[in-house]
């Protein structure tokens, strides 16, 4: 599926846009992590929690759960709000 | 006198001479920068931005090699991480595996790196790495992969003296003043704010609080670790037996192996006080120590009291005090040091270093005897600190 990559993280993957792909959002974090090292701590914590401030979006609908299902053709936004000075 | 360590390997140095030069490094809430100097240190050199818009908690060079820089950041709302170079910023490497606490149940989240310190002389490449929330965390190849260090952790005490985040400093509780002895790398200091001074004889298997003779605020146990909040300790690198700290309610010496602070504050000018975040030493003379004070009245403005900035010195381990303030400003600078913005080189005569809060970066070459701006208009100043190089 499609994986749209906030500007702060392509750093990791070069690119604004990635193919990506899992049963699930945590897999999908994963093979993103296999491919661009240092991506999932950025936007998980060592608990497993989504950090503040950090978004995922299928197909437009927020998810806040890990186990989230993903099918193909779904596409993923991650967000990364902009707030502070 | 110049001290030179054979355990460096010739390559980072500590005393003057020529084809030495010196880099300062600053990290600051929008990135870091390097300032570079021959060992006359009267002209500078710029290098910078580095990881511009990046928080830069620390930024420290291994005195044992010479080469190997490591830069806690923290992106905006990313997770914490930290980057390598070993050759002086011109390229970073991520960290493979960043400070990260255990998955557990109940288990924290780092938040930042905020303290980095090279471990003992004869562990090469180990590191140390003090983080928000406090957590203590050890690297054994150069800072690319950190794993969970000691008992500090996760220990009931230790977890319930850390207090809360509602408990710590407004960016957050932190371990800090990461202090490895020079004769014996199983003898530790850490020190969390809050959550006191502590001190492992054992490698850091074991912890043991050293609090006897602080204060706290008035109307708290100061037998209880949590209510401690020493905002930088440091050793004596000359005389590994004494460590001075700047604390929440004054200055104090520790001589070793006793175990009772004594306050030193108290005989600095009343109109100034004792209140401040950094304190540095000499790194030849354990009698000599600097500080930089802060409003700690009332609302505890923190800032130069009066406006009117200074470094205050003693050379006679805390029983008086001098004013150094030639080259600063006379008035109307409301400047506020961070406990890591203050630092001082190991060249003969010593230079002492701070940053402020409002970006701007002073030196002086002669111990404080005069002082020079380096740089204005830097981001929020974080840390400084110095390398010997050559």
């Amino acid at each position: 599926m499609n994986v749209l990559i906030p500007s702060a993280l392509h750093s990791y993957t070069r690119h604004s846009q990635v193919e990506a792909g899992g049963a699930d959002l945590a897999e999908l974090l994963s093979n993103l992590e296999a491919r661009y090292p240092g991506i999932r701590f950025r936007v998980l914590d060592e608990q497993d929690a989504i950090r503040p401030h950090i978004r995922f979006f299928v197909n437009g609908e927020q998810v806040r759960e890990l186990s989230y299902p993903l099918h193909a053709g779904d596409e993923l936004v991650i967000v990364q709000a902009l707030s502070g000075g | 006198m110049a001290i030179t360590s054979k355990k460096t390997g010739g390559r980072a140095r500590t005393g003057a001479g020529p084809g030495r030069r010196v880099v300062v490094l600053v990290a600051t809430r929008k990135g870091a920068w390097l300032y570079h100097a021959d060992a006359g240190r009267r002209s500078w050199r710029a290098d910078g931005p580095h990881f511009l818009g990046q928080i830069i908690h620390h930024l420290v060079l291994d005195p044992r090699d010479g080469k190997t820089l490591l830069a806690a950041a923290s992106t905006g709302h990313l997770g914490p991480t930290l980057f390598r170079s070993t050759n002086l910023g011109r390229s970073w490497q991520e960290a493979d595996r960043p400070p990260a606490f255990a998955k557990a149940p109940d288990g924290r989240s780092v938040k930042h790196t905020f303290w980095l310190a090279p471990a003992h002389p004869d562990e090469p490449g180990a590191w140390y790495a003090g983080t928000s929330p406090q957590g203590l965390f050890r690297s054994e190849d150069g800072g690319l992969s950190w794993a969970p260090f000691s008992c500090i952790n996760d220990d009931p005490d230790y977890r319930r003296w850390m207090g809360t985040e509602q408990d710590g400093t407004p960016d957050g509780p932190k371990l800090h003043s990461i202090l490895v002895d020079p004769r014996d790398p199983a003898h530790l200091y850490v020190a969390m704010s809050g959550g006191g001074v502590h001190e492992s004889l054992d490698g850091g298997r074991t912890f043991k609080p050293l609090l006897d003779g602080l204060d706290v605020v008035e109307g708290f146990d100061a037998s209880q670790p949590t209510f401690h909040d020493p905002h930088c300790v440091r050793l004596c690198p000359s005389r590994p037996d004494r460590l001075y700290q700047q604390n929440h309610c004054g200055i104090y010496r520790l001589d070793r192996p006793g175990g009772q602070w004594v306050r030193i504050g108290n005989t600095m000018p009343k109109r100034v006080g004792d209140i401040g975040f950094p304190i540095v030493v000499h790194p030849r003379d354990a009698d000599t120590a600097w500080v930089f004070p802060m409003d700690g009245t009332s609302v505890w403005p923190r800032t130069s009291p009066g406006g009117k900035p200074a470094v205050y010195a003693t050379s006679n381990a805390g029983r008086s005090w001098q004013r150094l303030d030639a080259g600063l400003p006379e008035q109307q600078a409301w400047w506020t040091v961070k406990r890591q913005a203050m630092t001082t080189d190991p060249l003969d005569p010593a230079g002492v270093y701070f940053g402020t809060t409002s970006g701007e970066l002073w030196a002086s070459r002669n111990e404080g005897g005069r002082w020079s701006c380096l740089a204005r208009h830097l981001p929020e100043i974080y840390a400084v600190e110095t390398a010997v190089l050559g």
